[in-house]
């Protein structure tokens, strides 16, 4: 197998329009991916043909919507290489994953315990952690982060005790494109046997998310930043741990009896999914795995590491940018700031010019603090973009300096 | 203070066809914003963005308010300017009767005061005609 980078485009109908008159240089994928035909037919074919409750109805519908439901889970066990498909909760996406775990952990932790998170984290995966810290008067502590953007690594291994009982840090920063070395990072946590989430919003789209070799207790992530649609995603947990975890919301589907005074719950996975599903949102986020996972993941690699260099090369070039993030593993994202303008007017001048990025402090304002910067501008890339892709960003932004200076 | 007249900025904006020219003024305008002082950068003072920040400094003289106006990014900063050509030095009255929507739009420059923009333009015109309302 190879990678064509066009006939990969050939298959986002978005990627044709027109922006400001100008053609789309879409460059804000950390944000959200754009969807593939195939997965905007997968929903489309939900509703045109399958629509119905899930594991409810006696008929046809009724069945042919959960078989589809229950098949998406097994693509998503397959895609995280995950021991059970029992262990692939569906939620509305990474935020509520998270939550999920917060919300369990607000009620197993005591005054004394520990909990780490990172100051790389994104506000999901923090303020999460302070709240449920603050209401068990546990402890929250967080790995820095050094000058390249990378997690200090020795502060880590310090901060960890016998006190520590859960650790979560990302699996790829969303604002500097740090790839994390989630693996020995769960090593060393579980060395004093805390839970570790790893919060995988940005490392899924990139393929490497095997549960298994990781080791981690928990991984979230969403479906719409690894084209898939919005509104869906996935909370894995490890069976011995999601088995005792508190319930989340209840009502329907998480039940499994109910008297006027009492309830019993659901097995696994049914006990975290209250309430009717997102089913046309699971069944293409099902699709959406599929398709990526038949990409030759190499080639993809290879095409998106080529990306970030020529990308990098083309900004180290770049009278009065700085680079905001500079890891030895690095994917996807480039954040920067320039001289000569704030990274709201960056943003402003690049969108007239048919450019999307993301500018602002990218909720993670503890990691704005940490660079000393009120924002930074961050092109992020994926699959479909191309070399003149980002010929175009410098061009724009080129413009944009010249007339801000 | 020498900021143009909303009906001057309208004249002038609407004469541009090229959005180069169109955002260079904006910026012009930004620059010519008088200075905002520094004792005023204060969290109180400060309507946060996502994507920028803004502070305002509301005053009186006489019967009329009057307004400064300070962003991070100039083109925000350019943009304010439009607003304190309509808000600035204005009785509550005149304040509360214009049409700020309209006018954007007559500028094409709406998109800078939907909800989506996390730029503090917005809260920026609610709280002026807020205090507006309260001081009629």
């Amino acid at each position: 197998m190879s990678f064509d980078v066009l006939a990969i485009r050939e298959q986002f109908p978005i990627l044709k329009r027109q922006v400001n008159g100008k053609p789309l240089v879409y460059l804000d994928n950390a944000a959200t991916t754009q969807k593939p035909q195939c997965v905007i037919d997968a929903m489309v074919d939900y509703y045109s043909n399958s629509n119905s409750n899930v594991h409810r109805g006696a008929h046809f519908l009724a069945d042919q919507a959960t078989r589809g439901f229950e098949n998406a889970r097994d693509l998503i066990q397959q895609f995280l290489n995950a021991p059970k498909r029992e262990e692939v909760i569906w939620t509305t996406g990474t935020t509520e994953s998270i939550n999920i775990v917060a919300n369990g952990l607000r009620t197993l932790l005591s005054p004394g315990d520990e909990v780490i998170a990172t100051e790389m984290d994104h506000h999901a995966n923090l303020v999460t952690w302070q709240h449920a810290c603050k209401e068990a008067g546990a402890t929250l502590r967080t790995v820095p982060v050094t000058d390249a953007g990378e997690l200090d690594q020795a502060a880590y291994e310090s901060l960890l005790n016998n006190n520590t009982k859960f650790v979560a840090f990302p699996h790829v920063s969303n604002v500097l494109g740090t790839i994390n070395p989630v693996k020995s990072m769960t090593e060393k946590a579980k060395k004093v046997n805390a839970l570790v989430l790893v919060d995988g919003a940005q490392g899924a789209a990139h393929g490497w998310a095997d549960v298994q070799d990781i080791g981690c207790d928990f991984y979230a992530f969403s479906a719409h930043k690894i084209y898939g649609p919005m509104g869906i995603g996935v909370l894995w947990g490890k069976t011995s741990v999601l088995e005792s975890w508190p319930v989340w919301r209840t009502g329907g589907e998480m039940i499994a009896t109910v008297t006027l005074q009492d309830a019993t719950w659901n097995v696994l996975p049914y006990r975290f999914e209250a309430g009717t599903p997102n089913v046309g949102g699971a069944i293409a986020m099902g699709e959406a795995v599929r398709w990526f996972s038949e990409l030759d993941q190499e080639a993809v690699l290879a095409h998106e590491n080529a990306l970030l260099a020529y990308a990098t090369e083309q900004a180290e070039a770049f009278e009065g940018l700085t680079i905001i993030g500079n890891a030895k593993n690095k994917i996807g994202v480039l954040s920067f700031v320039l001289e000569q303008g704030h990274p709201a007017d960056l943003g402003f001048l690049l969108d007239q010019q048919g450019i999307a990025i993301r500018t602002g402090d990218l909720c993670a304002q503890p990691l704005m603090s940490r660079f000393n910067v009120p924002g930074t501008a961050r092109a992020s890339f994926s699959i479909y973009n191309t070399f003149d892709d980002i010929d175009a960003l410098f061009v724009a932004l080129n413009k944009a300096k010249t007339m801000l200076s | 203070m020498s900021l143009p007249t909303t009906e001057e900025i309208i004249e002038d904006l609407t004469f541009f066809d090229d959005w180069e020219d169109k955002y260079k003024y904006i910026i012009d305008l930004g620059k010519q914003l008088p200075a905002f002082d520094d004792k005023w950068h204060t969290t109180e003072r400060l309507v946060k963005g996502c994507q920028s920040n803004v502070w305002i400094q509301p005053g009186t003289e006489g019967d009329l308010l009057t307004f400064s106006v300070d962003s991070d990014a100039i083109i925000v900063r350019g943009l304010l300017g439009l607003v304190l050509a309509a808000f600035d030095h204005k009785t509550p009255k005149q304040i509360i009767d214009f049409d700020i929507s309209a006018y954007f739009q007559a500028l094409d420059l709406e998109k800078h005061l939907s909800p989506t923009r996390g730029n503090g333009l917005r809260s920026i015109v609610s709280r002026i005609q807020n205090i507006a309302q309260a001081a009629v």
